[in-house]
């Protein structure tokens, strides 16, 4: 019996096959976008996890050394002589054939053995490794340049894409770096018999293991939080489609059901079938979404994958990988966004009556008290909203609040156009008018959610178009201020530097000295810049707040600057004494006396004088020159001829903007497809909102019909309809467009980036995007219409005849 | 005696470049030990680079203040991927070491690696020095050492002394492995007076005895038919010692050999078929089953001993797994000693 109840019910797909696709694609699509942005994110975890992993820095502690990059071997020899259990890594980067290579040399005899890219000690790997010419394993991934002059590859799993690692000395080798060490990776157990600063004589800082993925997780943790935003808004939009054909589905099969349920078919059973037949279609939409979004995920990761790079340094492999747990939390997503869009269906079902239709009026009653409590809802989502604000203090709670925005909205949305009907209903004149007026009032709880999903996707559209656009416009101007010296070199090594920095003191206006020191205050890693006193600085610097003086003050030595997301991070303001960290272990206070912005950089950065940043930090690598000069071409042809410099290593102004533009754009790419996607989701939703709309409208179009309204008078009226409204829900966007944006800049920029934006209004963007609203309604209503004006006049007719 | 142990302790190392040559061939430019070579003093006590393998391997039996008997392990092994030594992280030689301390009813087991060449391990020969991170034999010459090492739960420091001469063993310290001609040159210093401090679980417990030390270098792998030994090393309580082992041969009989040393120092070879010895008992460690009680017997010494160990549980769970541990000795001749077997699975 359950089969033939079954067959019954799937006959009304193979009547209506259109209507099946929009229902599956729907869920597809929801799916799809929302699995593709879950795939971009656990490729890019699996890379840092992976990196952290192939570092050790996942679950070991780190020595390293402060405030200088490298420390000599010896103090390795003295810890292990003193009992400690340390491990040492030399860590670079190299350049082959234009791509930039991270090199990991390990001693794999004291390595962890849990370390992946550690050769076995007992297998043949590591004679090879320890031997002569020495080894390179890579993963499957990395792709080296065929003429690259190395030792033989091999690879294995478990390395990060991008890293060669090597035996220590060879790693020495390539990098030049004789002697020296990056970091000891402190195997946990054994306490040597003597202090480690003592036993070494090296001050190191100790780095706490940091999980999966470790600091660079941490570092990217926004970014993915705001795909992952992106991703549940697309889906949310989907589901509308899905609500809207399953809608559809249930008022054309309502005859059929009756009919089943007069002929005995228990409430249950029948329940049950079409639970099942909805898992199925489910399951189906589920398959497909999670291919589709796969595809999704696989032509967005290269451009995720390089914004992630230039914005964080973050390794991400370029190719998407097949997870297992990602397919199963795909199709459980596809299921529950189906219960979700069924739910009222199935209920509606279930209390369905036996025999007699729904009135209307009752509908009608049930719809107010609905409207009402919808209300009250938006209105407990504004207060929120308002509430956050003032208050949000974190990344989710800066979500929550544009949520909450979003949430609003919507509810609100329908509340709002139908005051605005009405409002028009009120000074309609001419009985046509007045139906028109009151025939969109009453469509209005039919096509609401597709209206609300084209609100969502039109504010956040505008939200992150005005954010987007304002970033770049602060960005370019910014970028106009701080790179202010023409020519900026970074020498091969310090002698060379020093050679660099005598000859070019001859040679151009001004040479300025950019060197840096990395450290910890509390936890956290901070930049300390070491800049020149001269006008290039204290005249163009971009500073937010500053303290008279700030410049002298830092020329003097007993200040300092910080940039804008450190302030934000540890709640520092002009004033304030700053203590850092030196490598003999003394404090160093400074008083902070200016503020300056800093975008695309994830790190706090301190800045104070060179000269003594010098003194503090011996061991700072001197290597990087801004220089002033009216003949910029002539010196860096110079330089490179004679220094032999790469052209990575001079390189100009201009250069410079272009390749921070670049990040920039490539930043909102991903950005600029999902809201296209959103918006493409959203005119799918309105499409079969019409579609549904259309055939239940029949019995209130009829009748116009018959008192003589020709049907193309009918299909222009419900064109402009629906115009009308696309039209008005444009608008109302536009406001909450704004308050997104605003949340964006002032919020959650400032929560994931630590720097505040100041927010540009974009008017030509609102006209093309209402126009792009009216172009969408237009084409979702287009097929509707068409057929309202070529549907037959028996099936008008028809109306009047048949019970419905 | 211990050059067996240490080419099937490492495979790869040693046999990653096939057997080329059973017995005399020089490999990969290696150092081959020959018949007729004399030893020389302290030169021998440190590094011979050019051979594929060496080691420093001390074994200790001592006694508590209670009467408690301890058994105390020191070794440090060298293998070499190349021949010759080379500074910085370019030497092609590898060092490892253990540590072990035994009681009757605990055994204690630390390892751990270096690379040479960087001075993380290393051994001098005056003064004498050998040592792998803070472990370490150290003296003004190998006759008067303090020996250290410490693990999880254990450590040790021994002043060992002993104004005995080294005993070269095999034939003038040419040591026969196989009928196939595999040899090492191999000496002992059996002699040495322990007073010291152990401690277990960070409780210090005094702790006097004897040690014995094995020194031994070699190039040549196993013969490929040989996959295990057994070997002891005896304090007899008239001041005689006995070095002997026989190697498990898995095509025919096992070859024999050992040395019985006076309580002078004279060493006398042993003929290898006058050497018995016989399985008693097996018993399950942490491990595989291994043999914990033998006889052995020496028809020419008017011989007959059986042996029994102090923790029959001895297994150096390292990352190439044998047993070693203290024994007890009883029989025509009583005493204490060492034994170490590997190859069982």
């Amino acid at each position: 019996m359950n089969r033939l109840i079954l067959r019954t019910l799937l006959s009304h797909w193979r009547s209506r096959p259109f209507q099946i696709v929009t229902l599956l694609l729907g869920l597809t699509v929801a799916t799809a976008l929302w699995s593709g942005v879950q795939a971009i994110n656990a490729e890019a975890r699996a890379s840092y996890a992976q990196a952290a992993a192939t570092l050790g820095t996942d679950r070991f502690d780190s020595l390293q050394p402060r405030g200088a990059e490298t420390f000599d071997q010896d103090a390795y020899i003295a810890l292990r002589r003193a009992g400690w259990d340390v491990s040492p890594v030399v860590e670079g980067s190299l350049r082959l054939g234009g791509e930039r290579y991270r090199v990991l040399g390990i001693d794999p005899v004291t390595a962890p053995t849990s370390l992946p890219a550690r050769p076995d000690l007992q297998g043949p790997d590591l004679t090879d490794f320890l031997g002569p010419t020495g080894l390179i394993l890579i993963s499957a991934s990395t792709t080296l340049p065929p003429d690259a002059d190395l030792p033989p590859v091999r690879v294995v799993e478990g390395i990060a894409p991008g890293t060669l690692v090597m035996d220590i000395g060879l790693a020495q080798t390539l990098l030049t770096m004789p002697g020296q060490l990056s970091r000891l990776i402190l195997l946990p157990g054994a306490q040597g018999t003597q202090p480690i600063a003592e036993a070494s004589g090296v001050v190191f800082d100790r780095i706490a293991p940091r999980g999966d993925g470790g600091g660079i997780a941490a570092l990217t943790d926004s970014f993915h939080l705001n795909l992952t935003a992106f991703g549940f808004l697309a889906f949310a939009v989907g589901l509308f489609i899905v609500y809207s054909s399953i809608g559809l589905a249930f008022e054309q099969r309502k005859p059929m059901l009756r009919t089943l349920r007069a002929l005995g078919v228990p409430l249950r059973r029948l329940m049950l079938v079409m639970v099942a037949e909805l898992t199925a279609l489910a399951l189906l939409a589920g398959i497909a979404g999670v291919a589709l979004g796969y595809l999704i995920a696989a032509s967005l990761l290269p451009d995720v994958a390089a914004t992630l790079e230039g914005l964080y340094g973050a390794q991400v492999s370029g190719s998407l990988s097949l997870r297992p747990a990602w397919w199963a939390t795909g199709l459980l997503i596809a299921m529950g966004g189906a219960a979700l869009a069924a739910g009222d269906t199935l209920w509606r079902t279930a209390r369905m009556p036996l025999l007699s239709a729904a009135m209307p009026e009752a509908w009608h009653g049930a719809q107010a008290r609905a409207q009402f409590w919808q209300g009250i809802a938006a209105l407990g989502c504004f207060a929120l909203a308002l509430v956050l604000c003032f208050t949000a203090s974190s990344l989710t709670a800066g979500f929550v609040l544009m949520g909450a925005l979003l949430i609003g909205a919507a509810l609100a949305l329908p509340l709002v156009l139908a005051t605005i009907l009405r409002i028009g209903a009120a000074h309609a004149r001419g009985p046509l008018s007045q139906w028109g007026w009151a025939d969109a009032r009453q469509q209005m709880s039919r096509l609401s959610l597709a209206l609300m999903a084209l609100l969502l996707a039109l504010s956040a559209n505008i939200g992150v178009g005005t954010m987007v656009m304002s970033f770049r416009d602060t960005f370019t101007g910014w970028l106009d201020q701080r790179l202010v010296a023409e020519v900026y070199v970074t020498a091969s090594d310090a002698e060379q530097g020093r050679v660099i920095q005598a000859w070019a003191t001859d040679r151009v206006d001004a040479v300025l000295p950019i060197w840096s020191a990395e450290a910890r205050l509390g936890a956290v890693p901070i930049s300390i810049y070491g800049v020149a006193q001269h006008p290039t600085y204290s005249e163009h610097w971009p500073l937010i707040e500053a303290l008279p003086g700030a410049w002298q003050s830092v020329a003097r030595g007993d200040g300092a600057l910080i940039n804008e997301q450190m302030a934000a991070r540890r709640d520092l303001s002009p004033g304030d004494t700053l203590i850092l960290p030196t490598p003999d272990g003394t404090d160093w206070p400074l008083t902070i006396t200016a503020i300056y912005s800093d975008y695309g950089n994830p790190v706090d950065q301190v800045m104070v004088d060179v000269g003594l940043l010098a003194t503090r930090y011996p061991d700072i690598e001197r290597l990087r020159f801004a220089l002033r000069t009216a003949d910029a071409p002539q010196v860096i042809e110079e330089a490179r001829a004679r220094f032999g410099l790469s052209s990575e290593q001079v390189v100009d102004q201009a250069a410079i903007k272009a390749l921070s533009l670049a990040i920039f754009e490539r930043t909102f790419t991903v950005t600029g497809a999902l809201n296209i996607l959103t918006l493409a989701v959203a005119a799918l939703a309105l499409l079969t909102a019409m579609l549904t709309l259309q055939l239940m409208r029949l019995p209130s179009l009829a009748p116009l019909w018959a008192m003589g309204l020709t049907r193309a008078a009918l299909a222009r009226a419900e064109l402009m309809k629906v115009l009308a409204l696309a039209l008005l829900t444009a608008i109302l966007s536009i406001p909450i467009g704004l308050g997104v944006a605003w949340v964006l800049t002032n919020v959650i920029n400032v929560m994931a980036f630590g720097w505040r934006l100041p927010m540009n209004l974009y008017p030509m963007d609102w006209l093309r995007l209402i126009g792009l609203a009216l172009l969408t309604a237009a084409v979702a209503a287009g097929l509707p219409v068409l057929r309202l004006a070529r549907t037959a006049p028996r099936t008008l007719l028809g109306v009047f005849a048949s019970e419905r | 005696m211990k050059v067996l142990a240490f080419l099937l302790l490492l495979p790869t190392l040693a046999f990653a470049q096939g057997f080329a040559g059973l017995g005399t061939t020089t490999q990969e430019g290696f150092a081959t030990p020959e018949p007729g070579a004399t030893l020389t003093f302290p030169a021998d006590h440190a590094a011979h680079p050019d051979y594929r393998i060496e080691w420093w391997y001390l074994t200790a039996n001592m006694t508590g203040p209670d009467g408690a008997s301890y058994g105390a392990q020191w070794t440090l092994f060298r293998s070499a991927l190349a021949p010759g030594e080379a500074d910085g992280w370019a030497s092609p030689q590898i060092w490892m070491g253990h540590a072990a301390l035994t009681t009757a009813d605990r055994h204690f087991v630390a390892e751990t690696f270096a690379r040479g060449g960087i001075g993380q391990a290393g051994v001098t020969a005056q003064p004498f020095a050998a040592w792998i991170d803070d472990w370490q034999i150290a003296g003004p010459d190998l006759t008067e050492v303090t020996v250290r090492a410490r693990g999880d739960g254990f450590a040790y420091t021994l002043d060992l002394a002993t104004s005995a001469p080294f005993v070269a063993q095999g034939d003038g310290g040419y040591s026969v492995k196989s009928g196939a001609g595999q040899a090492s040159y191999y000496y002992s210093q059996p002699f040495y007076d322990l007073t010291g401090m152990i401690e277990i679980d960070g409780v210090p417990i005094p702790v006097t005895g004897q040690a014995w030390l094995d020194r031994e270098w070699s190039s040549q792998p196993l013969a490929e038919t040989q996959d295990g030994w057994d070997w002891f090393s005896i304090h007899f309580e008239g001041g005689e010692k006995l070095m002997a082992f026989r190697l498990r041969d898995n095509s025919g009989a096992p070859f024999h050999s050992g040395t019985w040393i006076e309580a002078d120092g004279t060493p006398h070879p042993l003929d290898g078929d006058t050497l018995s010895f016989t399985e008693l008992e097996r018993a399950q460690t942490s491990g595989p089953q291994v043999p914990i009680r033998w006889r052995v017997q020496i028809a020419q010494l008017g011989l007959d001993i059986t042996t029994r160990p102090l923790n029959p549980d001895a297994w150096m769970d390292t990352l190439f797994p044998y047993w070693e541990g203290p024994i007890h000795v009883e029989g025509s001749h009583d005493g204490i000693g060492y034994l170490e077997m590997t190859g069982y699975e």
